[in-house]
């Protein structure tokens, strides 16, 4: 599959090119670009950044594949993230993870038949204090129960 | 009414002109009308330190910057926190961004920084947007950029960027934290040479935390000897703590340096859930090392008393864990994470990591023995100091300390059963000074 930019988002990339001295530094906000452009990153996706940036697509590749937040492969419409480290654990942080698997029936990594929704299991994400916590796409929801949980995969379902 | 210097109580404090209204920008003025050496030694003497973990003198750190060099200079604020248990200068980015952006460009005036970069964590999008947002419009109102210039009168202005993380715990080390500007993977740099002989693009650079910069408006406002007196002497200001896990009130407090520990936790946390006693307390984030349960009474929240009390203070985020934690279990997930974020450059932190995370997976399932506690901390001792970067101390130090100081808990969970060691044919002509370990019943 053929991956180019769209014109807005090559104006985008002109932008965060222009906060530095030369151009690969731009090259964690354009992944990101092409990440939203795309919902994942393909390896035409890795190819194009690379042309755009002059860089080798082996080095595109090793960002890609050091950074946790670009996903190699396509995630959920709902791409959900528990949090299961300490301050979470003693929570319940592990409990609700459960519970996600065990309704969604996917393990980590995985997405549902209907491609609707997607789980990872993630490290802290600075919401100890409100933990246990879910982030859901780009969103914080914390401070949660079992319950909750199980009322906002409902309501997503039908968006 | 303690006083508060990083989040005051003011409504709506992240608007630039409630800002303004409050005196905001008012100390990017006055710094302008002082040398950058005057800023500097006035950092220096009101004794701020670090609030990213290493609690280093910031103005000390400032002067490290060579004044003639042809090389453009430049400043990094780190926002990568992602240390487990803290979660304090998310605080900043959505209560008061414009003192960090104030702080920001007053520190990059001092150090004559040529651009300043951001770097906030790629899954706190909320809070870039909120700083994002409060950049605009500092940029708008001319605090930032070419219009400095013409505002100011002088003939220093800068540009602050925001750069995004992408969810890499080591990207927040300060060389880590360069190379992911730089465009690449977030591996460490062997040190020295340090950030201001050759950082960024090979540059002068000094990095710090967003809460250390946030301090610094006040400072230059209210002077360097009102910040010296908050708190402990040797390490004053306020700290923004962080407390969660097992108490009624989790959060971030600001209070003055040196706050009990006891206090932090029953007066202001509200204490454990039905009165539980406390079984273990990690005092700056999940790499520092734990404490008893039965021993905090006394013990002061600052880089020099916590040192004292055998830890340190990190990023002052306090996890509080009741008698009916399994520590095994939080050790283990501990162990995950570091195994988890060890970038693999070095070869006792990417094997070590995994092997401890073996062994206490061990552990947690009822499988393990005496022998693997010892050997726990073999492992642990074997990677500190022998890293490129301090998270082979983020990893080694909780197991470490951990077991030692919980010895009665750890043994209390394996076996009994001492693994003699085997007669290595080659070696054994060789003469050495350990007997058979001894047997027990
Ligand atoms: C593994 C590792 C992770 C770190 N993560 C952070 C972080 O998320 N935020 C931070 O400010 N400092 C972090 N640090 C400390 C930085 O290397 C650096 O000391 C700090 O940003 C300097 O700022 P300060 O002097 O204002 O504290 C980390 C250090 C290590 C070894
Ligand atoms: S100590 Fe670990 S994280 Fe740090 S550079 Fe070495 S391998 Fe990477
Ligand atoms: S431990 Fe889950 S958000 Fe920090």
């Amino acid at each position: 599959m053929e991956f180019t930019f769209t014109p807005e988002n090559l104006n985008r990339i002109n932008e965060v090119i222009s906060h530095y001295p030369e151009k690969r530094p731009a090259v964690m906000a354009v992944l990101y670009i092409a990440q939203e452009q795309n919902g994942w990153i393909s390896y035409d996706a890795m190819k194009e950044v690379a042309r755009v940036l002059e860089m080798t697509e082996e080095e595109i590749l090793g960002i890609v594949t050091f950074y946790t937040m670009y996903h190699e492969k396509p995630v959920g419409k709902f791409h959900l993230q528990v949090c299961t480290n300490v301050s979470c654990m003693l929570k319940g942080g592990y409990k609700i993870y459960d519970h996600v698997k065990e309704k969604l029936a996917i393990e980590n990594g995985g997405v549902t038949d209907d491609k609707l929704f997607s789980l990872e299991e993630v490290e802290c994400m600075g919401s100890c204090g409100t933990a246990p916590m879910i982030a859901i796409n780009e969103d914080y929801f914390e401070n949660l129960n079992i319950q909750q949980i199980d009322q906002i995969i409902e309501s997503l379902k039908n968006k | 009414m303690m006083e508060k210097i990083v989040l005051p109580d003011i409504k709506d404090l992240h608007l630039i002109d409630v800002y303004i209204q409050n005196g905001g920008y008012s100390a990017l003025k006055k710094a302008y009308t002082l040398t950058p050496d005057d800023i500097i030694d006035q950092v220096k003497k009101s004794g701020l330190r670090g609030r990213g973990g290493a609690a280093f003198s910031a103005g000390l750190k400032w002067s490290f910057m060579p004044k003639s060099t042809n090389k453009p200079k430049y400043l990094c604020i780190n926002g990568d926190e992602s240390e487990p248990g803290s979660f304090k200068d998310r605080q900043i980015l959505e209560f008061n961004p414009h003192q960090l952006i104030e702080g920001t460009l007053i520190e990059a005036y001092a150090i004559q920084a040529n651009a300043a970069y951001i770097y906030i964590r790629g899954e706190y999008h909320k809070w870039i947007k909120l700083l994002e947002k409060a950049l605009a419009d500092a940029y708008e109102y001319g605090f930032v950029g070419d219009k400095m210039k013409e505002k100011f009168g002088g003939s220093y202005s800068v540009n602050i960027y925001v750069h995004k993380g992408a969810g890499a715990y080591i990207c927040g080390e300060e060389s880590a934290l360069m190379n992911s500007i730089e465009g690449k993977r977030g591996y460490p740099r062997v040190k020295p040479p340090f950030p201001a002989q050759n950082g960024l693009w090979g540059c002068p650079t000094t990095i710090n935390n967003v809460e250390t910069v946030a301090n610094v408006p006040p400072i230059i406002n209210k002077g360097w000897e009102w910040f010296s007196k908050i708190g402990e002497p040797k390490h004053p200001g306020t700290i923004l703590y962080g407390l969660s896990g097992h108490i009624n009130k989790p959060g971030i407090y600001e209070l003055p340096s040196g706050t009990l520990l006891t206090d932090l936790i029953y007066n202001y946390g509200g204490g454990v859930p039905g009165d539980k006693k406390i079984l273990c307390i990690i005092p700056g984030g999940s790499s520092m090392p734990p404490l008893r349960g039965d021993k905090l009474e006394g013990i002061k929240m600052d880089a020099e008393s916590l040192k004292a009390a055998g830890t340190s203070i990190g990023t002052a985020g306090v996890i509080v864990m009741d008698e009916d934690t399994d520590l095994v279990k939080v050790l283990a997930r501990i162990a995950k994470f570091y195994y988890h974020e060890s970038c693999g450059q070095c070869t006792p932190c990417r094997e070590g990591t995994g092997w401890m995370l073996k062994l206490l997976n061990r552990i947690a399932k009822g499988e393990g023995s005496t022998h693997d506690l010892d050997l726990l901390i073999s492992v642990a001792s074997n990677i500190e100091g022998n890293t490129i970067c301090a998270l082979g101390e983020a990893a080694a130090w909780p197991v470490r300390f951990m077991i030692t100081r919980f010895r009665d808990y750890f043994e209390s969970r394996v076996s009994k059963e001492v693994i003699l060691p085997v007669a290595n044919k080659v070696h054994s002509m060789r003469h050495t000074e350990f007997p058979l370990a001894p047997i027990k019943d």
